[in-house]
């Protein structure tokens, strides 16, 4: 089976975020970055179904010079080949345009089956896989945390609300979004790292995808950024143990009527 | 009928769930704002029973699409039918709760449309003709201002607890019911979803609960879970617990509150021993009143508390009990 896995380049979980100088999004300059978590999920997923039944993994992303290392790292981890999508005019697309512009890559790379986190730690759109799939006009289904392949389909387990899961059986071609924890993800190997420098990185701008102007405009943008307001709401309750757990029942009874 | 605003109201069985009643509310509300007509639509079979419930919200009219084909939840069913009924209605903004169902199909709709969806809103503004709708980026970490580029129809979904059930208003006299049969193209349906289950026999829907008593790495042990059970027990709560005490398996999966567990709303939450990370914060804070115990006064728990006790749990839990009893008999 043919795989490619959409991956994303986010600053890293512990990195210290700051405004930018016009409050749109954040500082990049001084930010170290890394995969995006549900992402990693995504690519041992498909590592684990190519070395079950054989095939290929292709990565993609579309990001700016830096994301070309989240390529590295998923070369070096054993993916066979890997796709930039880095053009000028990639800059701040929104989850739409991102898509539009994995779709002309998915469509070079004619996977049997696309593999994305669930969302991404910086936008948190969640949308980017379930809008590719529909410029593809492939089947999809999200939040999965189960694979079992078939010929030419897929059984998979998708997480629902409130602890409840869902088998269900997708016909291929399909768009997957993973969830964390399906699996665990390997750490790349020094022969890993050693062999990915020889595979190769694609390299492709708007002109190369077929895309025009037309097909990357914005349908939303972020006007403005801001830390979320301090409520500073908290009624502090004091004294002994005792007192303590009186005054909240009596809190609890008279003031929120929660009891 | 002018254009207006749909909300999709989803349903288990033929009930409303709570995300539909929140949807509704930020639909009231945006109806008001904005002065369009509000519309609410539910997709399935036999819905007659819902759509009398959801009519006696104060609306204009209430849809059902009809077909054995949407009897079961299908991202190809729900987005075609829908996009049969924008076709027809040409709404100008549609509106979801931000459940696993709506971001399974709410994008794939607005991308057939050639429109996006505004994902994940706390909240919005009006600014003349401006709407900006805040979501959270970089896991709440910030607040994004966010507007939609080009013309209507718009896509937005709200949080959890963003809007609350309890402020759905009730109407004067019950809204225009319309029943629609819907015809799907064959083919349109290709995947094949099986029935619904749980993993453990045990298993909670945290999501529905009226009170939870929550415990994370400060409860140090499983030894100590009784404590919190016997505190839940007074109140009538649920136990929920972080991810580090679920990740321990001290406490099953299914008692997960946070990102990567479930989204709670309920009218009391009370929190021993977390210290409030985002991933668990996101989960929780959509609920009415908060009480946070926690030895560290500087815990972003408290952030998002109602009432804070700072001390050590093992000593306040105890007499909290007798008192809960107390107070619940007086």
């Amino acid at each position: 089976m043919k795989m490619a896995v959409c991956l994303k380049q986010v600053p890293a979980r512990d990195a210290v975020l700051r405004l930018n100088s016009d409050s749109t999004w954040v500082r990049e300059d001084d930010v170290s970055f890394e995969i995006n978590e549900p992402d990693i999920y995504a690519l041992e997923e498909a590592l684990r179904l190519k070395e079950k039944q054989g095939g290929e993994v292709v990565v993609c992303t579309l990001g700016p010079e830096r994301a070309a290392q989240a390529l590295k790292e998923a070369l070096a981890k054993g993916a066979d080949r890997a796709m930039h999508l880095h053009d000028p005019a990639f800059q701040n697309l929104d989850a739409y345009a991102t898509a539009r512009a994995l779709a002309a890559a998915i469509r070079q790379a004619a996977p049997d089956l696309v593999l994305t986190g669930l969302q991404a730690d910086d936008d948190g759109f969640a949308q980017t896989g379930v809008i590719l799939a529909e410029m593809l006009s492939w089947d999809h289904s999200t939040i999965i945390m189960e694979i079992q392949a078939q010929e030419r389909a897929l059984k998979v387990k998708r997480e629902l609300e409130g602890g409840w899961f869902q088998w269900i059986e997708i016909p291929l071609p399909a768009v997957l979004t993973i969830q964390s924890g399906i699996n665990k993800p390997r750490y790349a190997t020094l022969k890993g790292i050693l062999a990915a420098k020889t595979k190769p990185l694609q390299r492709l701008g708007w002109k190369e995808l077929g895309l025009d102007e037309e097909s990357l405009k914005p349908h939303q943008k972020i006007t403005k950024v801001f830390t979320p307001p301090k409520s500073g709401k908290v009624e502090w309750l004091e004294g002994t143990p005792r007192e303590v757990a009186q005054r909240l029942a009596d809190k609890l009874k008279n003031e929120a009527r929660v009891i | 009928m002018a254009a207006g605003i749909l909300v999709f109201a989803e349903h288990h069985q033929g009930k409303p769930t709570r995300a539909a009643w929140e949807a509704l509310a930020a639909g009231q509300r945006l109806a008001a704002d904005l002065g369009l007509s509000l519309t609410a639509i539910a997709l399935g079979v036999e819905l007659s029973p819902l759509m009398a419930e959801l009519a006696r919200a104060k609306l204009d009219e209430v849809i059902a699409l009809e077909s054995p084909a949407l009897e079961v939840y299908t991202p190809e069913g729900f987005t075609s039918a829908v996009f049969q009924l924008i076709e027809a209605r040409q709404p100008r903004l549609i509106i979801f709760s931000h459940t696993y169902q709506a971001r399974d199909f709410a994008p794939r709709l607005a991308a057939r449309c050639g429109r996006a969806l505004i994902s994940d809103c706390l909240s919005y503004r009006r600014e003349d003709e401006r709407l900006i709708l805040i979501r959270p980026v970089f896991q709440g970490k910030f607040c994004a201002e966010t507007e939609f580029m080009g013309e209507p129809p718009y896509f937005v979904s709200f949080q959890a607890g963003s809007f609350r059930e309890d402020s759905v208003e009730a109407g004067a006299a019950p809204a225009r019911v319309t029943c629609q049969a819907v015809t799907l193209a064959a083919g349109t349906i290709r995947t094949r979803p099986g029935e619904v289950f749980r993993e453990a026999k045990q298993a909670v829907d945290l999501s529905q609960a009226k009170a939870i008593v929550a415990v994370g790495r400060g409860i140090k042990g499983p030894e100590n879970l009784e404590l919190a059970r016997k505190l839940a027990e007074a109140l009538g709560a649920e136990l929920g617990a972080s991810r580090p005490i679920c990740d321990n398996g001290w406490l099953s999966m299914d008692r997960q509150i946070g990102s990567s567990g479930q989204t709670v709303a309920p009218n009391l939450y009370l929190a021993l021993g977390i210290s409030g990370a985002i991933q668990h914060l996101v989960g929780m804070k959509g609920s009415r009143t908060v009480v946070a115990i926690n030895k560290d006064k500087e815990a972003p728990i408290f952030e998002v508390a109602t009432y804070g006790i700072v001390g050590d749990l093992f000593e306040i839990v105890p007499p909290l009990i007798e008192e809960i009893i107390k107070a619940k008999s007086g």
